[in-house]
């Protein structure tokens, strides 16, 4: 099936398999490998991506249902000059990633996180981010580098 | 894992929904949040030969309040439903559902469609004795939440039949209590007290088959409400599992039922 897109600002038009996530598609046939898949069936969060500027789980969405639609993913985040989005840099401040298989869909979630809670404490931060796996860090830098984004904001 | 293939097809009305349907002979699935379906695919749990994307049918995205009922079209997000004001009960409930990004997507009629015993929207639409309104080949048809769940995933609603809404009663007093081992989890166990049209009454979800009524307890109500609370337990006949032994299930039951019986005021 025939679908457009906007992808990080691109549009893209692509011929795609139904039974095709869009995680799979942004990943084999957009070259965005920066969204991860971990479990494939909505529980880990690492394909969290933003459709329309809601996040969703990127593998439990059909790529044909985001035809129409814009997707933005971690790889739209830094600037066109490369400079890391403040999110980044704050992950990066604050050992928010140790092997790195979790932190596209922690920024996607924390963007959104930032969008609908300007001030969050970080009970807020824990709680919003809960959806989203980590088996390395332990969390506590991953709160840290999001209640510092939200500061700097 | 990878779904199995399967045909697409993305009608814009209801009437191309049933007629989809009909065509695919038993062998199709209406696809809407595909927050549960998806999954169940990908673990190739179920493999549909073809999917009814109902997303892009018109006029089923709405909540409008009509007297003392709030209708709730199907395709209404459980983000929306926790954003509306018209059925507080209804928002508090889908705040609970799962993440940001599962309710972006997730929805009321696939929610009460799929029927999880864990999940809250059918506990909440059995405590109101909300009604779903089943579209089909032959027509429209109206079945009481208490007449819905049939079992762990199941529904008295035939396969070529679609939910188009649910009219749920605006409830005068209402507490509504559950418990997830972690934020975002299914609940382990959820109780609803609602007060509709004087008659106050109570459901449990995540301690059966479907979501239950704690029918000795709602004839109880005056009596103190530890009493009332304790008699929610009484009745259940919980089952053990990984997530919690049947006392353990009973006990937070009784401790839930007291809390909504308290936030109801009743
Ligand atoms: C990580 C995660 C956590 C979750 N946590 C919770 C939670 O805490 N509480 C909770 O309640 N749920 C939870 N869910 C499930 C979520 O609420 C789903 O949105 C819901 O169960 C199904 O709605 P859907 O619109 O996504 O339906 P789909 O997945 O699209 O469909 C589910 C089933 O219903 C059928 N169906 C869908 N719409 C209709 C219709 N209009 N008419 C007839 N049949 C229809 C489909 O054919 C399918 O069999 C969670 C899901 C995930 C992935
Ligand atoms: S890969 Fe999508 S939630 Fe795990
Ligand atoms: S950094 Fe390794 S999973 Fe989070």
């Amino acid at each position: 099936m025939e679908i457009t897109m906007v992808v990080d600002g691109e549009r893209v038009e692509l011929t795609v398999e139904p039974r095709h996530t869009l995680a799979d598609v942004l990943r084999e046939q957009c070259g965005r490998t920066g969204t991860h898949v971990g479990c494939e069936h909505g529980v880990c969060g690492a394909c969290t991506v933003l459709v329309d500027d809601e996040p969703v789980r990127s593998c439990l969405m059909f790529a044909v249902q985001a035809d129409g639609s814009t997707v933005r993913t971690v790889e739209g985040l830094e600037s066109d000059d490369g400079t890391l989005h403040p999110l980044q840099e704050a992950f990066v401040a604050h050992h928010g990633l140790q092997c790195g298989f979790c932190t596209p869909g922690m920024l996607m979630t924390a963007l959104h996180l930032l969008d609908t809670h300007p001030e969050p404490d970080r009970e807020t931060i824990r709680r919003e981010m809960s959806g989203n796996i980590c088996r390395c860090t332990g969390y506590m830098g991953i709160v840290d580098a999001v209640e510092e984004a939200a500061r700097l904001r | 894992m990878k779904c199995a293939p399967f045909e697409y097809v993305r009608p814009t009305s209801v009437d191309e929904v049933l007629a989809a349907l009909v065509a695919a002979d038993g062998e199709g699935k209406i696809l809407a949040g595909g927050q549960s379906l998806v999954p169940v695919m990908a673990l190739r749990m179920a493999r549909p030969a073809v999917i009814v994307d109902i997303n892009r049918v018109e006029g089923l995205a709405a909540v409008e309040r009509d007297g003392d009922t709030v209708h709730v079209g199907a395709l209404v997000r459980h983000r929306t439903l926790a954003e509306q004001s018209a059925h507080p009960l209804l928002a508090e409930a889908a705040r609970h559902i799962g993440h940001a990004a599962i309710r972006t997507r997730g929805t009321a009629g696939g929610s009460i469609a799929h029927a999880d015993p864990a999940a809250e929207l059918p506990v909440v639409a059995v405590a109101t004795g909300a009604t779903v309104t089943a579209a089909g080949a032959r027509g429209d048809r109206w079945v009481a939440a208490d007449d819905l769940f049939a079992g762990p995933l199941m529904t008295t609603l035939d396969a070529d039949e679609m939910i188009t809404g649910l009219d749920v009663p605006v409830p005068t007093r209402w507490g509504f209590a559950g418990f997830a081992r972690r934020h975002g989890d299914f609940a382990l166990v959820t109780v609803v007290v609602a007060e509709v049209r004087g008659q106050v009454r109570i459901a449990v979800g995540g301690v059966g088959a479907v979501p239950l009524r704690a029918r000795a307890a709602e004839a109880a109500i005056g009596e103190p409400v530890e009493r009332v609370a304790q008699l929610v337990g009484d009745e259940l006949n919980p089952t053990g599992d990984l997530h919690g032994s049947a006392e353990f299930r009973r006990g937070v039951a009784v401790e839930m039922a007291r809390r909504a019986l308290a936030s109801a005021g009743i």
